[in-house]
């Protein structure tokens, strides 16, 4: 009797510290939406409550349609749109280089292979952010600056799909490539027949946690796009901020519903495709 | 390696190059340029350059802002790192000893990876605003009065909660995974040997999370270090002014908006140095503990 009432307070206290982290996660993002759904003049007034308004469609049009600045180009649908492209494009093009150059290094017999390899393991071990600088110029004179190659190309330079797809290709028992050369399988053939359908769990993990990187790059577009056309909304946000502090009437329900706008695509990805999300993170190592 | 493969000659090649591109010319140039650059004292206004050896480095080491920004960046990384793993880890232990409810708490816990830093820093300018901030209101109840921008100890304050909010379900994922590691075998037989939770915890669990743990606080380090950007600059509204900043985002400061190439150079090798080190110890202790697990 007493065993089991005193597992029953532990379970309780359990429970209780759960959901305090929980809601320590979720109660900021639910405060963005109650601000969201109310006109700006009462959240100037009183800042976030309890009680939800009814503004939400009208703050929706505005952060999805309307634009500042010169140009007028920076409307929520082109920031969402150039996340997309950068979110997509980052993945997909770090995971086809990556293969390629860990099919190369592990399946061929490489003269230079040990070379190769730390020429590219090498970037494993300095983030961009150490190179900012030099790497803005560089992109400078090869004419990159405000294009999608200049956001995405030097964000790949770095080889953590490689490195992730070598440990996986390691795996592989060998047989399976003496099996497809005795069948008369050339290395192009194994590749595309063999080698990517047999990767297509370990692309889908590795496919999240590279959009959800590309998504969220802040510093490096902040640096290579000047013209409004060109921001994400991750690097939007930094305009959304500098709104709120020249007017009048800060433009919070904009604001803040752009905000959840541009956390809305990686978070659904990532509790969707939770159990692919969770063995991309852990597996990878980073 | 391992693999007898296949013995093409150019198709190899052919697959690297894409790779070895890149990585040339967005990674080995621009590494190398900032070494040079260090070395030189540029014109502000593109008219050449002079060769001033070790100079730029003893300014910066010489230099009142630097080493305040350099402690600072100390302090910090200290500071979130045992926060986010300290409080991860607890939350991990609690969601793997959980029943009911198990799945829910764990997505509740971990969806906040996918926000990004800057945004994570709009969520604190609204939690810390100086009019209605629900936190800035909490405080006030304590007769703290809680000044964003304004005053050092409270921007690094907000600056460091907002962080350790990012960052927890990074370690949680971690160390959630690493518990379920634990095979039930060992469970079983630490119920038997001790009978009190928290010593089965000390001395069981927390030696088998070790190895989780100290990649963790590498990653932790590095977290501080360089993705905290987007919470600082958020935070700071862009004008750093005499708040509070890290070593990155003073590089950037430095050299993207004050124009002084040599001396930001400077600072970005010796960051690379510190990251160079850090890998480097990193790589020794995985190798070590291959010996023991």
């Amino acid at each position: 009797m007493s065993v089991s009432k005193r597992f029953r307070w532990s379970a309780v206290l359990d429970h209780s510290i759960l959901i305090i982290g929980s809601l320590i996660m979720i109660l900021p993002v639910v405060m963005l939406l109650q601000m969201a759904s109310t006109t700006d003049i009462h959240t100037m007034k009183n800042g976030p409550g309890l009680i939800f308004g009814d503004q939400l469609p009208v703050n929706f049009e505005k952060a999805m349609f309307k634009a500042d600045g010169f140009t007028g180009a920076n409307t929520g649908v082109r920031m969402l749109y150039n996340s997309m492209i950068l979110g997509f494009g980052f993945a997909i093009g770090k995971i086809v280089i990556g293969m390629m150059a860990a099919y190369a290094i592990v399946y061929f017999r490489l003269r230079f292979a040990t070379l190769a390899f730390w020429v590219i393991f090498t970037t494993l071990l300095l983030p961009l952010e150490v190179r900012i600088l030099p790497s803005y110029e560089i992109v400078q004179r090869l004419g990159m600056l405000n294009t999608y190659q200049g956001l995405i190309i030097p964000l790949i330079a770095s080889a953590t799909a490689t490195f992730f797809f070598r440990q996986f290709f390691r795996s592989i028992p060998e047989e399976l490539v003496e099996a497809a050369r005795i069948d008369g399988a050339g290395p192009i053939k194994f590749f595309v027949d063999i080698l990517v359908p047999l990767s297509r769990t370990m692309i889908a993990a590795m496919f999240i946690i590279m959009f959800v990187y590309g998504w969220n790059q802040y510093l490096w577009p902040t640096m290579i796009t000047t013209e409004e056309g060109m921001f994400t909304l991750v690097r939007g946000i930094k305009q959304i901020t500098q709104t709120l502090e020249g007017t009048n009437l800060p433009e919070y329900g904009r604001s803040n519903l752009l905000a959840i706008i541009a956390i809305l695509p990686p978070v659904l990805i990532v509790i969707f495709f939770q159990s692919w999300f969770v063995k991309g993170l852990t597996e990878s190592d980073k | 390696m391992k693999r007898a493969g296949f013995s093409n000659r150019w198709l190899p090649i052919l697959f690297l190059i894409p790779q070895l591109a890149i990585i040339f010319i967005f990674f080995y140039w621009p590494a190398a340029h900032a070494i040079r650059s260090s070395f030189y004292l540029q014109d502000p206004f593109g008219f050449g350059e002079t060769f001033v050896g070790l100079k730029n480095y003893t300014a910066m080491f010489n230099s009142a802002a630097y080493l305040r920004s350099a402690w600072f960046t100390v302090i910090f990384t200290v500071i979130v790192t045992f926060l986010s793993l300290s409080i991860a880890l607890l939350l991990a232990v609690k969601a793997d000893k959980v029943i009911r409810g198990a799945k829910t708490y764990r997505t509740l816990l971990m969806w906040v990876y996918a926000v990004a830093p800057p945004v994570a820093g709009v969520i604190g300018l609204i939690l810390f605003d100086q009019s209605w901030g629900p936190i800035k209101d909490f405080v006030a109840l304590f007769g703290w009065d809680f000044r964003l921008g304004v005053d050092y100890f409270d921007t690094a304050f907000a600056m460091v909660t907002i962080s350790v909010w990012k960052q927890l379900p990074v370690n949680f994922i971690f160390f959630l995974s690493g518990l379920q590691a634990i095979p039930k075998s060992v469970r079983e037989a630490a119920l038997i040997d001790n009978r009190s939770a928290s010593g089965r915890f000390w001395d069981v669990t927390f030696p088998l999370l070790a190895p989780t743990g100290f990649f963790l606080l590498i990653i932790n380090i590095t977290y501080s270090l360089f993705d905290t950007f987007g919470v600082i600059d958020t935070v700071v509204k862009g004008e750093p002014g005499n708040n509070p900043m890290t070593l990155v985002y003073k590089v950037y400061v430095d050299g993207f908006r004050g124009n002084d190439l040599g001396g930001s150079s400077a600072q970005s090798v010796i960051l690379m140095i510190l990251v160079l080190a850090l890998t480097i110890f990193q790589f020794r202790m995985v190798e070590r503990r291959i010996h023991y697990t």
